[in-house]
């Protein structure tokens, strides 16, 4: 049987979402923003909540998602998506509201609008992308650099004496009581990515609930920061990042899980 | 048993050679012929051994830029 045979309208079981606009996306060949924008506009579509529907980018490599995302969006300056994201969510209760940030934006600078979002348990879902590293800037060690982690400002590793220690931002907003879900993913084989999905499924269904916010975190990788091959750095992550940033839910409903 | 047929349409402009679906394809139909490059200069992916794939969509999940569409029919 030939290709073109096959090629036909009613055999179609996968194409880009609709969601999602034409425009190129801005990232590195391999890298893991695309796939989870796409996963964020699936869900939404899934759901049909797209016109319900309002994300709050970030500053990073993330910074132009409103480009790419085919819905209502606003871009928040350095750190606080989720206080901008609080304020939306409290004048349209009825809304989804989702904030998609990355470890620089996150773990960085909004340390104290993420840590207070979650502690007030705003009803929201925080995307917050891991990668250990300053993508955008150009490499620069990160709140998350693993120690012994090279990067443009730790040319020799990161030395924890000097530098201090990685932060686990998840594990840290899992304890307060103001979240609801939250948990880690990653989406460098099509399982992980698949199970990716589901979390941010759930993550929106919860939004309906009115129980506290979702927060999932996905290691992603940095080939170009990291300075490697796209499939090299997913294998260096699977060695090196899940035995630091273990995958799996870590509260669920509103429990810590127990493993 | 019936058997799955599937084919891959590539959006050549879209792709950037990441070469992620190549490796995550079970079947190894993917390939990308470094020599032949799309407008923006990445190599692109195509479909090397169209025979083998059974339209299990695993390339065009794990593709971070959606340049693939898959079909599937049972033959």
């Amino acid at each position: 049987m030939d290709v073109k045979d096959i090629i036909k309208p009613e055999n179609l079981v996968y194409e880009r979402t609709k969601n999602l606009t034409d425009k190129a996306l801005s990232y590195c060949p391999g890298c893991g923003h695309g796939v989870v924008h796409r996963l964020t506009m699936e869900v939404l579509e899934e759901l049909q909540i797209t016109q319900d529907t309002i994300g709050v980018a970030s500053v990073g490599c993330s910074v132009l998602a409103y480009e790419f995302m085919n819905i209502d969006m606003t871009q928040a300056p350095h750190g606080r998506a989720t206080a901008a994201a609080t304020g939306i969510k409290r004048c349209w209760p009825d809304k989804y509201v989702f904030t998609y940030q990355g470890d620089g934006d996150l773990a960085a600078i909004g340390t104290a609008e993420t840590i207070h979002s979650c502690n007030r348990g705003e009803n929201f879902t925080v995307i917050f992308i891991n990668n250990g590293i300053y993508g955008m800037t150009g490499g620069q060690m990160a709140p998350t650099t693993l120690p012994g982690m090279k990067s443009s400002t730790t040319p020799y590793g990161r030395e924890v004496e000097l530098m201090g220690n990685p932060i686990k931002m998840t594990e840290l907003v899992a304890q307060l009581p103001g979240t609801y879900y939250v948990t880690r993913q990653s989406v460098h084989t099509p399982a992980n990515v698949r199970k990716a999905k589901k979390a941010i499924r759930i993550a929106f269904e919860n939004q309906k609930l009115n129980k506290g916010l979702s927060f999932v975190e996905i290691v992603s990788n940095c080939n170009s920061g990291w300075k490697m091959t796209p499939v090299d750095s997913n294998i260096w992550m699977e060695e090196n990042m899940f035995p630091f940033y273990p995958l799996g839910d870590i509260k669920v409903n509103g429990e810590l899980v127990t493993k | 048993m019936a058997k799955m047929k599937g084919a891959v349409v590539v959006d050549v402009e879209r792709c950037k050679g990441c070469e992620l679906c190549i490796v995550n394809c079970p079947q190894g139909v993917l390939a990308n012929l470094k020599s032949q490059v799309n407008a923006k200069g990445y190599p692109y992916v195509y479909m090397k051994n169209p025979d083998d794939c059974t339209g299990c969509t695993n390339c065009a999940v794990v593709c971070p830029d959606g340049v693939l569409t898959v079909y599937r029919i049972k033959v």
